[in-house]
């Protein structure tokens, strides 16, 4: 393309991603945006103004030099692209797709003042997925330091402060609970947002032979191995064990069959491909009309996957399919949940009851859900989290027939990595307390970062944490400063 | 992965195996629990552990073929791996020496009872132990059970080896006829048994122990699927127990959580069945005795 003037830039409209069609996909568990071709990321990335002084980079947690990656793109130097990307992303593929660009990079954006603005997510997407099948960056081992590092959970957090480590030439073990390496994007975020084996998979294998990281599945610290273990045969270790343990509402009739944590619904359906069975053990149930409580990503995935599970029960039973509800106590503004994914769940059909909350599951006679009892809610102040809170309206209960419920509201940290922990201070949340800015927990040589410091948060911030620990563990590795 | 060294076929429906598994062996303990994966497309199974050899870093594991993924399990011979196996789970037994003390197991339940009746026996106590099976044939590990209890008992619900009783009548004999006497109970094997071991030892008040199998999937605390209900609220057998007072748990709500997924085990179950037949068949028309 010829050189465009900014006005040109200007009028071209943002791209859009080729999907699958909602009626389609919610017939299967394939990905539900198919990312774009070569002609749309170049399209795409010629909107970009290449401002001066760009803003974009300061929205995103691991500092990708966004204007420089997308002038390669629209260079079609895809090779140059994946380096610079690279030099600050290690795991470009995933972010693309999971990060919440909306309030980050993209929210940056000068065009978005009074257009939309670029969309650096899916071009991201595309420098990512290009990687993925040219592989035209060899990742290096840097020269061999001597020193042996132990990260535990291979998440977003591990995963990123390893292979940053590996990179700088340290000898790195990652101790993974679980079978398969990934933590929260193997168990957690659903195949038709993240494929398993086409992405997640690829981009471990590629980073952990190309830098000899050793990956020790079946590790569960706490109990296989112990932090004070790891202490006397590592130089320095990185704890980002997540915040796998799931919260349930304190209300009557939690226990009766049918009401769930989304990380059980989520682990059956991801890392044990529940929706496969029989062909897989796991089996995966879901009901007719299922409820899901909640407004966040889990949310949204427990939803759209109890949605895709009714269809294909359906379609084999030649029934007609069910009903999700996304059960919210507080307004549609609150949202939390990244915006990409609320669209496609109420394209598929995911039906929202804002300002609901349940107040008890009733049971039936076979200990089964058969009804979930809820009361109305209205907006009141603000507050801390600065969202206005929501307050019950007085003598609003009724009932909704529901016969599966799954609570998503957060988790916070397995308490068990924490055995023999010596002085690890965590705070009454059970989170870990680190630095903010280079990861140190209060014991030397340890340090955190990732949901097991934050609380559940995103992916990229856990990468980011990760990026800040492992240059901080290099510092101290090299000895330049003692803690 | 991890190699069976040895597999003994107890019963027709019991088999054990010992399995190589050195990370787990140096930590396990009485009472804790393991996870296996057969493969790639198998369920996370969790498991007592029936007994440990650190130095030879090997597990013991005990299991009855009831479903799919057991009866599957069970085809499985010296010299195949799991995939994966994960732990130990769970915390371990409170061992202490207590003075007088029943283990009380019932079929494949003996297997996780065995370790603990041992350890409870070298920690100085008297050990009481009742041993239960359907059937004789179901009956497993007499010996060694002997082997670290005082007194032992077996039971048979069909008469066919030692007293024609449940468990829980020897154990009430105990109870009368040595008022006081009785410190702590453990009682591992169905859930229904262990209700009713429950239900026997409470008006003697006596502190019961149950270790408790529910559905798990990771068995670190991520899933919840498998809380237990007690008296003091809901707690997760997999981080909380597996051993509870017998006394506090919900054992209706136990056993109706246990069957929730009972359809979907039985259609697995019997695919497996057919499948399994389908191939022995084949096996048998091309040659194989």
């Amino acid at each position: 393309m010829a050189q465009l003037t900014q006005k040109e830039r200007m009028k071209i409209p943002r791209q859009d991603m080729p999907v699958q069609a909602p009626e389609e996909r919610v017939q299967n568990f394939k990905e539900v945006a198919l990312g774009y071709t070569l002609e749309l990321a170049k399209l795409e990335a010629e909107r970009c103004l290449q401002c001066k002084d760009p803003h974009c980079m300061e929205g995103c947690p691991v500092e990708v030099r966004i204007p420089e990656f997308i002038q390669a793109v629209r260079d079609g130097d895809m090779a140059e692209a994946v380096k610079i990307m690279k030099s600050k992303n290690n795991l470009p593929a995933i972010c693309g797709r999971v990060c919440p660009q909306e309030v980050q990079c993209e929210s940056r954006c000068i065009l978005g003042k009074k257009g939309e603005p670029v969309a650096i997510g899916r071009i991201e997407r595309f420098v990512g997925d290009y990687e993925l099948a040219n592989k035209t960056l060899e990742m290096t081992k840097g020269a061999p330091t001597g020193k042996k590092v132990a990260v535990c959970g291979s998440g977003p957090a591990g995963l990123t402060c390893a292979v940053d480590l590996a990179r700088m030439g340290h000898e790195v073990t990652i101790f993974e609970s679980l079978h398969t390496p990934g933590g929260v994007l193997v168990y957690g975020i659903p195949e038709f947002r993240l494929p398993k084996d086409a992405v997640i998979k690829a981009e471990i294998e590629t980073a952990a032979k190309a830098l000899s990281i050793r990956i020790l599945t079946d590790y569960i610290i706490g109990r296989t191995l112990t932090i004070d273990e790891l202490q006397a045969q590592y130089d320095a270790i990185f704890l980002g064990t997540g915040a796998g343990l799931p919260m349930f509402m304190r209300i009557p009739g939690i226990n009766f069959n049918g009401v769930m944590s989304a990380n059980e619904f989520l682990t059956r359906c991801n890392l044990m491909k529940g929706y496969r069975f029989p062909e897989f053990d796991t089996p995966v149930k879901v009901g007719k009309r299922v409820a899901v409580i909640g407004a966040g990503n889990v949310a949204m995935d427990a939803a759209r996957s109890a949605l895709r599970l009714q269809s294909l029960i359906a379609r084999a039973n030649g029934e007609s399919g069910g009903e999700v509800h996304i059960v919210y106590r507080r307004s549609s503004d609150e949202v939390p949940a990244r915006l990409e994914e609320v669209h496609h769940a109420k394209e598929e059909g995911v039906i929202f009851d804002f300002l609901t909350n349940p107040v008890e599951i009733l049971g039936d006679d076979k200990n089964a859900v058969r009804a979930m009892r809820c009361i109305r809610m209205e907006l009141g102040e603000p507050d801390q989290s600065g969202r206005r809170s929501p307050v019950a309206v007085k003598g609003s209960e009724f009932d909704m027939e529901v016969d599966q419920v799954i609570f998503a509201l957060g988790t916070s940290p397995n308490p068990l990595v924490f055995n023999n922990a010596g002085g690890l201070e965590r705070s009454k949340w059970g989170t870990v307390v680190a630095d903010k800015e280079n990861g140190r927990t209060t014991v030397k040589g340890i340090w955190a970062g990732g949901d097991v410091v934050t609380g559940a948060a995103t992916v990229i911030s856990a990468m980011g944490a990760g990026k800040r620990a492992a240059a901080d563990m290099d510092r101290y590795l090299k000895g330049e400063f003692d803690w | 992965m991890y190699r069976i060294l040895e597999k003994q076929v107890l019963s027709d429906v019991t088999k054990l195996m010992v399995v190589e598994a050195p990370q787990v062996a140096r930590k396990a303990r009485a009472g804790q629990f393991i996870i296996v994966l057969m493969h790639d497309q198998g369920e996370r199974i969790p498991l007592t552990i029936a007994d440990y050899d650190r130095a030879a870093g090997t597990i013991t594991l005990i299991f009855q073929e009831v479903g799919k993924s057991t009866k599957e399990m069970g085809t499985m011979n010296v010299g195949d791996s799991f995939s994966h196996v994960v732990g130990p789970l769970g915390h371990a037994t409170d061992i202490e020496n207590y003075g007088e003390v029943i283990c009380v197991g019932g079929g494949v339940g003996i297997a996780p009872v065995y370790p603990i009746a041992r350890e409870l026996k070298e920690a100085g106590n008297h050990v009481t132990s009742i041993i239960g099976a359907r059937t004789k044939e179901l009956l497993l590990w007499e010996d060694k059970m002997r082997a670290v209890s005082d007194e032992l008992i077996i039971t048979t619900d069909d008469g066919s080896y030692g007293r024609k009783e449940l468990v829980t009548t020897p154990l009430k004999e105990i109870l009368d006829s040595r008022p006081g006497k009785i410190k702590k109970i453990w009682a591992i094997g169905p859930a229904i048994m262990m209700k009713f071991v429950a239900m026997t030892t409470k008006p003697y008040n006596v502190h019961t122990i149950v270790s408790l199998n529910t559905i798990m999937i990771d068995g670190t605390g991520m899933c919840g699927g498998c809380r237990v209900v007690l008296d003091d609220g809901a707690k997760f057998v997999c981080v909380d127990g597996p051993e509870f007072d017998a006394h506090k748990v919900d054992w209706n709500n136990l056993m109706s959580r246990l069957s929730f997924y009972r359809p979907e085990e039985e259609s697995a179950t019997r695919r497996f069945e057919k499948d399994h037949k389908c191939k022995l068949d084949r096996a048998i028309a091309n040659g194989v005795k």
